[in-house]
């Protein structure tokens, strides 16, 4: 076997085939949103660029979105639990953003119907930043925010 | 292959809550090594969990979710016996799929 050929596909294929499939976007295609990745939308820095990255064009603040527990003070940047619940109507997914991470958006659950509108994970922050949790309901865009302070922080550094 | 998941689904009610823990690095690629160079990214950037062949979960993951990564969530339906199995897959290609009965 061509052993060379062999190290060119392992190392580089994968990722080239993610990067091609991920620009496909996660909106359209319902069944292989579990394959595709949307590397345009994790590679943004602000929300704006976050929301079009996502399909979006604006979100309203709403005080559906909240969050539970979700520390005030993280003492620890490396590990941050963040729950977040909507009210909202039909809400279809929730996505979680930190605003001074070195890339905006941290997660995006898809909620098909059925799946209660509560995730609840553990996130990475840098530094003391607003979290933003970003819903879609009926497809049109939520926010709601949280300051987390974060006294040592997890992104290395 | 990645160590297994921790999978744990319970039904109260109608609701069946699901918790899981992942083994995974999560590593960022901010991150450098004692001789200076970057510590390439390497995350889970897909989840997908089923119930009786049915999605009730997808997600999309970037390198901010924290190391060995836990997610809780809940959804209508479920009985007990029932399988759920849970997806990932990381941005090397590399994949675990691991199963656990509603109790």
């Amino acid at each position: 076997m061509d052993a060379g050929r062999r190290a060119v596909l392992k190392s580089g294929g994968g990722m080239t085939l993610l990067a091609l499939v991920g620009a496909a976007g996660w909106l359209e295609s319902e069944d292989a949103s579990a394959q595709s990745w949307n590397k345009a939308a994790f590679d943004t820095h602000n929300l704006p660029d976050t929301m079009r990255a996502l399909g979006g064009t604006e979100a309203a603040r709403s005080g559906d979105i909240i969050f539970f527990q979700t520390p005030d003070i993280a003492e620890n940047g490396a590990v941050v639990p963040v729950g977040i619940t909507s009210s909202l109507p039909r809400t279809e997914s929730i996505a979680i953003l930190i605003e001074k991470n070195p890339n905006m958006l941290a997660a995006v659950f898809d909620l098909p119907a059925g799946t209660e509108p509560t995730v609840s994970t553990r996130v990475k922050m840098a530094q003391t930043s607003n979290v933003y949790a970003l819903v879609k309901a009926d497809g049109r865009y939520y926010v709601a925010s949280k300051e987390i302070k974060v006294t040592l922080g997890g992104c290395g550094g | 292959m990645a160590d297994p998941m921790k999978i744990r689904a319970l039904l109260t009610g109608d609701t069946t809550e699901v918790k899981v823990l992942m083994n995974h690095e999560m590593e960022t690629g901010q991150r450098k090594n004692a001789q200076g160079e970057t510590i390439p990214a390497w995350f889970i950037q897909s989840v997908n969990v089923t119930w009786n062949g049915k999605t009730v979960l997808s997600a999309q993951w970037g390198p901010a979710v924290a190391k060995n990564p836990f997610v809780s969530f809940k959804f209508k339906g479920g009985a007990k016996g029932d399988k759920v199995s849970i997806t990932w897959l990381d941005n090397r290609g590399d994949t675990r799929t691991d199963e656990a009965v509603i109790a």
